[in-house]
């Protein structure tokens, strides 16, 4: 995914084009048919003494995506009508990892600290840094949510979330 | 009239206090999800579907299916309010929508949407009481090839009827396909494509894989476009109602016309998008005021909402009478079903009637009381999308983590939400439709043993399917829709090509 070549006189560059990252995704979803295949043969594709093996199903399906990925990376990378608009220019690319990457380390977060507190902390961070909110009411309304759910799930519906391996709200009793 | 009275005894099981006030918070909550980016029906419903498990099936699906009926209402509200379409279906509303709002007739719009909501899914309904009993009698007899033929019949007609590459529709179906055959086979109890992996000896569950395509999928794709909302005030008040129901009854050919288009496309696996915007191409011809289409008619509301509540209504006929949701939200209802501990298929008629009848009448009760809660809370669920987004977003991806976790209390299905969302980021962005995928993951394992003991009974001769007429014609029509872009391409060569409605050319892929 490359490929970034500026036309001149665009206000912002282009990352990648449709027809690249369209390839790229055939591809790899070429490489899971392909695994599918693969692993399907090694279970048993075709017929057992009891009947159809285990890898008798999957087999197919995993050559029907071979096929079909083959048939769109085809048409992304040699078709004339293959569609070269602007998938992700830098500033949408910029925003969307300013969501995902958070949403990464909070949940590394959740298997250390528990659901709550990094709830509390997500949102209070992601309120001071991409919305610009001062730090005592991104606190607040972090702490509220997140007390929230609290109440929702563990005392009222009974459902219990995760605590994360240190268990700082151990205290609580919950 | 046997139904009729099946449907008393069913309105007698739901109307208990509980299961009213059950409706009320569904509705409510729907309206919610379905105002909010980022969460929609088939991901709001999986994301609550834990905290039922504790409930009786009943009540269970009553509140679940209301939660529904709130998010195909509330997605009308953002169309005409905001020119954002809170959900694929209501893409359509927007073209006469909000037009409607600049002019200062938000009131009249959103009564007209709310109400032609109504009387597509009345419509619906009524068409489910009395079909859905005869489709089950008739599907008793099915065996394993039948079902097998009507699995095939689904996700051809993905194929035949759906918009975009076929090849993409072919590859999102497989791959639901592929996914739900990881873990423990139920046939020979092997274990497949779990590479050795103990946590994915459970597979995966499609729960997971709604919150993470819907859900994720769409907070990202919010994010780029880096939503600023400018949204026109609404006012309803009693007198905009009964004005804009006087002049209701003037359009009924096209309510009656997209309520008919909504049922089919509902059953058959269209879905709600397409039947919308079918419905809106086909009142725009028809009508004689098509000319001021997308000038703020109000036809132009009335068509596309009655046509898409009257599908997601209709998607539900095929879920109870053979075990096959009809779109992405009646799957994760039926996977409730299978949680709660019943089957759905044509037994469920026989063996559960008090479920099946009390749902029904609930779908009756429940779009009453969900025209009662729009008409009245518009301003509050209009006011929630001025919260700024950079509060909003963290707080879904919150809802989302919990949902994903709540399913099997485990951590590793968060990650994969993450990366389900990732995928439905990226298919969303390529025109990939994602109920193919979802269905697929769904009905994987059923699929598989239909036609596993399809083959066992024919020794592996595929000839099986059409062994007998009704299986040998499904089998028949499925294959024709799945060669039908083939077919349409030679029909096209050899007749000059139609200029492409511009308003068609503006459906997603969904």
């Amino acid at each position: 995914m490359s490929d970034a070549s500026p036309e001149s006189g665009a206000p912002q560059p282009v990352l990648a084009r449709n027809c690249s990252v369209d390839a790229v995704v055939a591809a790899v979803l070429f490489a899971v048919g392909a695994v599918v295949v693969v692993q399907a043969r090694a279970l048993g594709a075709g017929w057992t003494s009891d009947g159809p093996g285990s890898g008798y199903f999957p087999f197919y399906i995993g050559l029907i995506l071979c096929i079909a990925s083959a048939g769109i990376l085809y048409q992304a990378v040699a078709s004339k009508k293959r569609d070269t608009g602007a998938f992700v220019d830098r500033e949408q690319f910029v925003r969307v990892l300013s969501v995902f990457v958070p949403a990464i380390f909070f949940v590394v977060a959740i298997t250390f600290v528990g659901i709550y507190i990094a709830s509390a902390v997500y949102i209070a961070v992601f309120m001071v840094v991409l919305g610009k909110y001062p730090a005592w009411k991104a606190a607040l309304i972090g702490v509220l949510v997140s007390a929230a759910f609290f109440a929702m799930f563990e005392v009222w519906f009974r459902v219990p979330l995760y605590k994360g391996t240190l268990d700082p709200l151990a205290f609580l009793g919950y | 009239m046997v139904e009729l009275n099946s449907l008393l005894q069913g309105f007698a099981v739901v109307l208990t206090p509980l299961n009213i006030g059950l409706m009320f918070v569904g509705i409510t909550l729907g309206v919610l999800i379905g105002v909010l980016p980022g969460l929609g029906g088939a991901n709001g419903v999986a994301i609550l579907l834990p905290l039922t498990f504790t409930m009786s099936p009943t009540s269970a699906i009553v509140m679940l299916s209301c939660i529904y009926w709130g998010a195909l209402f509330g997605g009308a509200i953002t169309s005409i309010l905001f020119n954002i379409p809170g959900e694929p279906w209501s893409v359509a509303t927007t073209f006469d929508g909000y037009p409607l709002a600049q002019k200062g007739q938000a009131g009249q719009a959103l009564t007209a949407a709310f109400t032609s909501s109504f009387i597509g899914a009345l419509v619906a309904v009524l068409m489910i009481t009395f079909l859905a009993p005869m489709v089950a009698k008739f599907a008793l007899r099915f065996g394993a090839p039948e079902f097998f033929a009507v699995y095939l019949l689904t996700f051809c007609s993905f194929v035949g009827m759906g918009k975009g590459s076929p090849f993409k529709i072919l590859v999102s179906m497989a791959l639901g396909f592929a996914l739900a055959a990881v873990g423990m086979d139920t046939v020979t109890g092997q274990l497949r494509m779990t590479f050795g992996q103990a946590e994915l000896m459970r597979g995966f569950d499609f729960l997971i894989a709604v919150i993470g395509l819907f859900g994720i999928g769409e907070i990202l794709l919010s994010m780029e476009e880096g939503l600023a909302f400018s949204g026109k005030a609404a006012r309803i008040n009693p007198k905009v109602v009964w004005e804009t129901w006087k002049l209701l009854p003037r359009f009924w050919v096209t309510s009656v016309r997209s309520s008919l288009v909504g049922i089919w496309m509902g059953i058959t696996p269209g879905g709600a998008t397409p039947a919308s915007f079918m419905s809106y191409g086909l009142a725009k011809k028809m009508s004689r005021n098509g000319a001021k289409f997308g000038t703020g008619e109000l036809e132009g509301v009335v068509a596309p909402e009655t046509a898409a509540h009257a599908a997601g209504t209709s998607a539900l006929l095929p879920m109870l009478a053979l075990g096959i949701p009809g779109s992405p939200t009646a799957a994760v209802l039926l996977g409730g079903l299978l949680i709660w501990g019943l089957q759905p298929g044509p037994l469920l008629f026989v063996e559960q009637k008090d479920f099946v009848w009390g749902l029904i009448a609930s779908m009756y009760l429940g779009n009453i009381a969900g025209l009662i809660v729009v008409l009245t809370t518009v301003p509050l669920f209009a006011s929630i999308l001025r919260i700024p987004f950079s509060i909003i977003a963290p707080v879904i991806i919150v809802i989302c983590a919990i949902g994903a976790y709540t399913v099997h209390s485990a951590m590793l299905d968060v990650w994969f939400m993450l990366g389900f969302g990732v995928v439905g980021y990226l298919f969303k962005k390529l025109d990939y439709p994602l109920a193919p995928l979802v269905l697929a993951l769904v009905l994987g394992d059923k699929a598989e043993d239909s036609f596993r003991q399809s083959m066992l009974v024919s020794q592996g001769d595929v000839l099986i399917m059409w062994s007998n007429p009704l299986v040998g014609s499904i089998t028949t029509l499925a294959l024709l829709l799945l060669l039908w872009p083939l077919i349409s391409k030679l029909v096209a060569r050899v007749r000059r090509p139609k200029a492409v409605d511009p308003v068609l050319a503006e459906q997603p892929v969904d």
